[in-house]
């Protein structure tokens, strides 16, 4: 759009961009969520951008991507300070975000998705046919041979991504990000990624690479810059870090100190939940487990294995075809969350605002929601909710406005105001479906101590997580899922990245 | 060093939390209607001297009750999430089947009175019948409740024009005197109608904001997903929002048919359009979630007296009744719009 912007890209029309970051900070009302970051990053280069959930990476790479505004700091772009009007701006500048969710539109094709915004015209009508033959072209450079007129619905997850990364190539992509691109791949899917990763560096394009697998940021990144809490914390030649350093770098204290030290479970005769073969047709297949009182048992797998699908069965959220649920050595037939609630069963969905909180709502009225016939006879006493939130906040250290709505508390409050809601009724087993994501540091240490508490009330507890570090940290037993089974059921004392890795993606031999 | 900036950022939320608890005081979405109501009155007031008189303003308030019952049941309806288009000619066809009820009991049952019960009974069991039928097939059925209720604005109407054969049902003369009162009567200097309007606001204010269903009406229009995920039995509670709008017609309806003591393919025409924009009026988002039933009857009230002041005075015509309430309604709706 700008004059200026052609010229660059005319003079240069494949070098990477030189960023420097310089002072960012971020707020999202009351919350601040970036503090003065600061770094720079360099054409040619992989940058893996390392930090736990809520650390603030997706938000900082947002604003460079032209999603958000700072709300201070300067970005200079090869030298020059840069205010993008928005992502369209930033793209016009070779600055492509490849999002989490991938960002295409499900019904239109492969090429009308590639040139969504950008159609190329003749006269007044679209040019379908050059449409084409250039998306083709842009899809055959990053390995991908399908047709590009099949519709974005019919596409595999990895060949999505490739229909992104070549979106972003026929845009003339000099900086290109990418945020938990291999989330979803199988291991031959992440060999190809890697490959045109490489590629795309040695022909000069900045790249910065956020993900959690500490061990793909080890094998594909030129250095890695940790961010903790929404602030620039460490950069490091690749190299010259260890695995365990970059971990530690993450959550800013030694692993060790995180956790609860870990208890033995004592012995039960009946196993407070007992689940046999139960089917959610399309998402998990014949899932036998049990769970003992005490005992915090862990459920680990890719996204897509069927864990949140499974819990939202055996709760009667999605339809159940087969098995048996038990509680308390008595067969239950779950088919609301109110039943499973009535039985002493409840579970926290990993999707907080969709699923877990009314944001909308006071914090007093999300953490009675549940339980509202203890507080009305017949009438609501506002008196005896406001005593229950008093106590929720006092007992789960739930810092901000009690008067406010839940979407006025940062994430790791708003998570300990979820978890309260759903402990409200008193449960027996209480399931928790990524636990700590988008808290920050100090939160997820009191959420951990939080579960460890419950286990040691002689409750079950279930956590599903994505965090490798927090299942081997906080878990008695750990399942893992791939492709809607269970692979495999590990002891505290086998549990390891490696073997809970191999198990999610299927590459796990006898030893 | 994580720890050094800890007090600033306590020091930002509190000021961060004083201005938002003033602004809450001059919530326009709930101070809004009431503002608007008394430049209505004020303007009212100025333009004809009948106006402020106690007579008329009884009438205005008559007038409102039935729109205004209806409105508090479709304020539960909209909290939810939902809508229901069919209320108006869901009235005709009650008060089609009401008067035909009663003037087959008029012969066999000699006490014109038990009749009148009877009836009264009858549009009220109806009227919930009906909203039932709908929460059945939005909930069970999952159906939009805007295609269902579509749907039943005409069978409904159809249906009473089918049994009036195009003309009127007409109440049985010998009734009349009996249910006149109904209307007609007065108690400690209020119109009958206008109690059962009071009783009704009353009653649903306790519901929406002192009851688990009313709380739980929220949480389901806030959010449905966390609601379900939350144990709460959306399913009954959608069910009972409609069921609850269902009685409220039957109870607006059987206020109004002894007024004209006939149905006809008109009667209840254009409700649906007054009762959803008291509604709205009134500071209820129409995505769902909040709402309230104070501003409801405010809003209820403000339509109708805008149509009194049309009736009064001369400046515009009073066939575009309709014509300016459509323009409230689009009016209130783009100042209550949220910024993205």
């Amino acid at each position: 759009m700008n004059p200026q912007n052609a010229d660059l890209r005319n003079a240069n029309p494949r070098s990477g961009l030189h960023v420097a970051f310089d002072g960012i900070t971020k707020d999202f009302g009351a919350v601040r969520v970036l503090h003065g970051v600061g770094f720079d990053l360099h054409p040619g280069r992989v940058h893996g951008l390392l930090g736990e959930n809520g650390a603030g990476k997706s938000t900082l790479m947002k604003i460079l991507a032209g999603y958000h505004a700072p709300t201070a700091g300067t970005i200079r772009i090869d030298g020059q300070p840069t205010r993008f009007a928005g992502s369209r701006d930033a793209e016009e500048r070779g600055i492509v975000l490849i999002h989490q969710e991938l960002n295409l539109a499900d019904d239109l094709t492969v090429a009308q998705n590639m040139f969504l915004g950008h159609e190329l015209r003749r006269g007044w009508l679209l040019d379908d046919r050059a449409m084409r033959v250039q998306a083709a072209q842009a899809l055959r450079q990053v390995g991908f041979d399908g047709d590009p007129d099949t519709k974005v619905r019919d596409l595999i997850v990895a060949e999505k991504q490739l229909v992104e990364i070549a979106k972003a190539q026929l845009r003339h992509a000099r900086l290109l990000i990418m945020d938990e691109p291999t989330a979803s791949l199988t291991p031959s899917e992440c060999e190809r990624l890697f490959g045109l990763i490489a590629r795309l560096r040695d022909d000069g394009v900045t790249i910065v690479y956020i993900s959690h697998k500490l061990d793909e940021v080890e094998r594909i990144t030129d250095e890695v810059i940790v961010m903790r809490d929404g602030r620039f914390v460490a950069r490091a030649p690749t190299a010259e870090t260890s695995r365990r350093r970059m971990a530690t770098l993450m959550v800013g204290r030694e692993l060790t100190d995180m956790f609860p030290e870990k208890r033995t479970v004592p012995p039960s005769a009946t196993p407070l939940m007992a689940v046999r073969d139960v089917t959610v047709p399309g998402w998990a297949e014949g899932v036998s487990f049990d769970l003992h009182p005490g005992e915090i048992l862990g459920f680990a797998g890719l996204v897509g294995a069927g864990r949140t699908e499974l819990f939202e069965g055996i709760l009667g959220l999605r339809p159940r075809s087969a098995g048996r649920i038990e509680l308390n050595g008595k067969a239950v037939r779950l088919r609301t969350p109110r039943e499973a609630m009535r039985h002493g069963l409840t579970y926290l969905s990993e999707d907080r605002k969709g699923k877990g909180l009314h944001t909308s709502m006071r914090l007093r009225d999300n953490l009675t929601l549940m339980t509202l016939r203890h507080h009305a006879h017949p009438l609501l006493s506002h008196a005896s909710e406001d005593a229950a939130l008093a106590r929720a906040v006092t007992a789960f250290g739930i810092r901000g406005d009690p008067g406010g709505t839940a979407a006025s508390l940062s994430g790791g409050n708003q998570q300990k105001l979820a978890i309260a809601k759903f402990l409200e009724p008193d449960p027996r087993v209480f399931v928790l479906d990524e636990p700590t994501r988008g808290v920050d540091v100090g939160a997820k240490r009191d959420i951990y101590f939080l579960i460890e508490r419950l286990a040691a009330e002689r409750r079950g507890v279930i956590v599903i997580s994505s965090e490798l570090i927090e299942l081997i940290g906080l878990c008695h037993r750990v399942i893992v899922m791939r492709g809607r089974r269970v692979t495999a059921t590990l002891p505290a004392d086998r549990l390891s990245e490696e073997e809970l890795i191999a198990h999610a993606i299927g590459t796990h031999t006898r030893h | 060093m994580p720890s050094a900036p800890t007090p600033a950022t306590e020091v930002r939320t509190d000021a961060a939390a004083a201005p938002r608890k003033a602004s809450r005081r001059f919530d326009p979405h709930r101070f809004g209607p009431l503002l608007g109501l008394a430049l209505l009155l004020v303007v009212g007031t100025a333009l004809n001297p009948d106006f402020a008189t106690w007579d008329n303003l009884m009438n205005v308030l008559t007038r409102t009750a039935f729109i205004g019952i209806i409105s508090i049941g479709m304020c539960f309806v909209i909290i939810s999430g939902g809508i229901d288009l069919s209320v108006g000619s869901m009235a005709a066809l009650i008060a089609g089947g009401m008067i035909l009820v009663m003037n087959a009991l008029a012969g066999s049952i000699a006490s014109p009175v038990a009749v009148v019960a009877i009836g009264m009974v009858f549009a009220v069991t109806l009227g919930g019948g009906f909203g039932l039928m709908h929460g059945y097939l939005i909930t069970r059925g999952r159906i939009e409740p805007f295609i269902v209720t579509l749907g039943t604005l005409g069978i409904f109407r159809a249906v009473l024009t089918w049994l009036a054969d195009g003309g009127a049902i007409t109440l049985d003369n010998s009734l009349s005197d009996a249910y006149g009162p109904v209307y007609y009567a007065s108690l400690l200097g209020i119109p009958i109608p206008v109690w059962v309007f009071i009783l009704a606001a009353v009653a649903g204010a306790v519901l929406l904001n002192r009851t688990p269903f009313g709380r739980y009406v929220q949480a389901i229009g806030s959010n449905e997903q966390v609601a379900r995920f939350a144990a709460v039995d959306v399913d009954g509670v959608k069910l009972l929002t409609y069921g609850l709008l269902g009685v409220c017609v039957g109870i607006a309806t059987l206020l109004y048919v002894p007024r004209l003591g006939s149905a006809s393919p008109t009667t209840g025409l254009l409700w649906e359009l007054e009762a959803i924009a008291a509604v709205i009026v009134g500071g209820t988002s129409f995505k769902g979630g909040e709402g309230r039933i104070a501003g409801t009857i405010i809003g209820a009230v403000l339509l109708s007296v805008i149509s009194n002041i049309l009736n009064l005075t001369s400046i515009i015509s009073v066939y575009l009744n309709a014509a300016v309430q459509g323009c409230v309604i689009i009016a209130v709706a783009f100042l209550q719009r949220r910024r993205p």
